[in-house]
């Protein structure tokens, strides 16, 4: 672990897995919770955690340099079901490249149990991390000027599902109702990081 | 008359609703957003008597003009500008009182980029996650104005502050900002690091409330590849692929996969927010606090 000073009152925390970067967010909303770490945000991304707006960034520096964290167990995690329709522009495509029918990619998806590593790009949309290596695909060299809310997509080694309308370069593998942000829920994030998810095939699939 | 609510007549380029922003939720992919020179937002609240967290009105470059439904003190700050009350000149940087129907006209800024407006009482629209701004990359709070918009406005807390007015820093002729190297200096060759620090840079026209962009030596990468995306910070120096640098503002996005090569000190942020297309940058290299 290797905590790099960022500005005058920000650590990025850098570990070497995803997993990790999962354990070490973990951890340090447990220091926050018992008063231990005093810190505005608390970002985890794929190999890192931001810690913004700290109290003491050098003694964090230090302390962190040496610390264990201990693995989350996964379990220990809520579960969110989506409803999806594997009906998306894209699917085709993504099947042909995993070697499989529109049918069988479908049914590698939902049988694969996600977990949200981090958030950003829009709110309430989770990078979902979870599909093996061999199904990586990249995204599109051009991106679409408009991909529908709700759409269920993938880039690299994540799925993510847009939560409204905006323009992305992902692969559109399907559809779902589920409302991903609404901001006068708490938390208004469906999708926050550390929660799993599962997609559960509605309609023909 | 009871109706405490403002008529946009003239929405101007860009005229958003901002206050001290929503902070704490990035880790949900909510940028903080928030008034982009707070020190003029937290003055001209003052100058009418609001508390500082009073949701005020941002313009960008050619100003604005309202109409409120009662009467009102209001107090123009941030990029110096004419503004005129039913036609007649009145104050820029002190509280002025529109009685209500007279028009409140906000002109084009005659310096700087971003005038701000505090209404007695503060904008009133519905907060979202706490906050009452606009944020333009991910499109919480209220929409940018329109001409005919009806904004609410809230009681008055006190009454206005008893000065003529009050100094304000001018906006930069040259945008000087100290910078702390890192997080990721490493990702570029010792000499994009020194071309940082000594060359010369210009804000480009292409700015707006997510990134100051900028136009100068392109910096130069040590390693290729893509880094994997990593939380952002306010002032954080973003170097995409074309290696000019980009200055984080406040609607910035919270994660993202280029390198930050510095951070950009938070007190010279206001003056960022304030320089115009073409004013010249220097980044000036800072030790960590």
């Amino acid at each position: 672990m290797r905590a790099l000073p960022v500005g005058d009152d920000a650590l990025l925390v850098e570990v070497t897995s995803g997993e990790e970067a999962q354990a070490l967010h973990a951890e340090l909303l447990r220091l926050r919770a018992e008063g231990t770490l005093r810190v505005r945000e608390i970002v985890p991304a794929a190999r890192t955690v931001l810690l913004d707006g700290l109290a003491d960034p050098a003694r964090w520096a230090a302390e962190l340099t040496t610390a264990r964290v201990p693995a989350v167990p996964a379990r220990a995690r809520e579960l969110i079901e989506l409803p999806v329709r594997y009906d998306g522009p894209d699917l085709a495509a993504v099947a042909e490249r995993w070697g499989l029918t529109a049918r069988e990619a479908a049914r590698v998806h939902a049988g694969t149990e996600f977990t949200v590593a981090f958030c950003g790009f829009a709110p309430g949309f989770g990078y979902l991390t979870g599909l093996p290596d061999r199904y990586h695909v990249p995204r599109h060299a051009t991106p679409r000027t408009s991909v529908p809310a709700g759409a269920v997509a993938l880039a690299g080694p994540y799925t993510g599902v847009y939560p409204r309308s905006s323009p992305g370069g992902w692969q559109l593998i399907g559809t779902t109702d589920a409302v991903l942000w609404d901001h006068t829920r708490v938390p208004a994030a469906l999708l926050t990081p550390g929660t799993r998810v599962r997609f559960v095939p509605v309609g023909d699939a | 008359m009871t109706d405490r609510a403002l008529v946009v007549v003239r929405a101007g380029a860009l005229t958003t609703v901002q206050d001290r922003g929503r902070p704490g939720y990035a880790h949900l992919g909510v940028p903080r957003s928030g008034a982009l020179d707070p020190p003029a937002a937290a003055l001209v609240n003052r100058l009418v008597g609001n508390p500082p967290e009073a949701a005020v009105l941002e313009t960008t470059l050619d100003g604005c003009a309202m109409r409120p439904r009662s009467t009102v003190t209001v107090a123009v700050g941030g990029a110096p500008c004419p503004v005129a009350v039913g036609g007649r000149p009145a104050a820029w940087g002190a509280p002025v009182v529109v009685p209500a129907g007279e028009l409140l006209e906000v002109g084009a800024a005659t310096a700087g980029v971003r005038s701000y407006l505090a209404f007695g009482g503060g904008i009133a629209v519905e907060p979202v996650l706490g906050s009452r701004a606009t944020d333009l990359l991910s499109g919480l709070g209220p929409a940018p104005l329109a001409d005919g918009t009806v904004l609410p406005l809230g009681a008055p807390a006190g009454p206005p502050a008893r000065v003529d007015g009050a100094p304000q820093p001018a906006p930069p002729a040259a945008l000087v900002l100290r910078v702390t190297p890192g997080p990721r200096d490493d990702w570029f060759t010792a000499r994009a690091v020194r071309d940082l620090a000594t060359r010369a840079y210009r804000v480009s026209a292409a700015s707006n409330r997510i990134g100051l962009r900028t136009e100068g030596p392109a910096l130069e990468r040590a390693r290729t590849g893509e880094l994997p995306s990593e939380g952002m910070v306010l002032g954080a120096v973003q170097v995409p692929p074309d290696g000019r640098p980009v200055i984080f503002l406040a609607d910035h996005p919270t994660t993202g996969g280029y390198p930050v090569v510095a951070v950009v000190r938070a007190a010279d942020l206001p003056a960022a927010a304030q320089a115009l297309p073409g004013t010249p940058v220097r980044f000036v290299p800072v030790r960590r606090r």
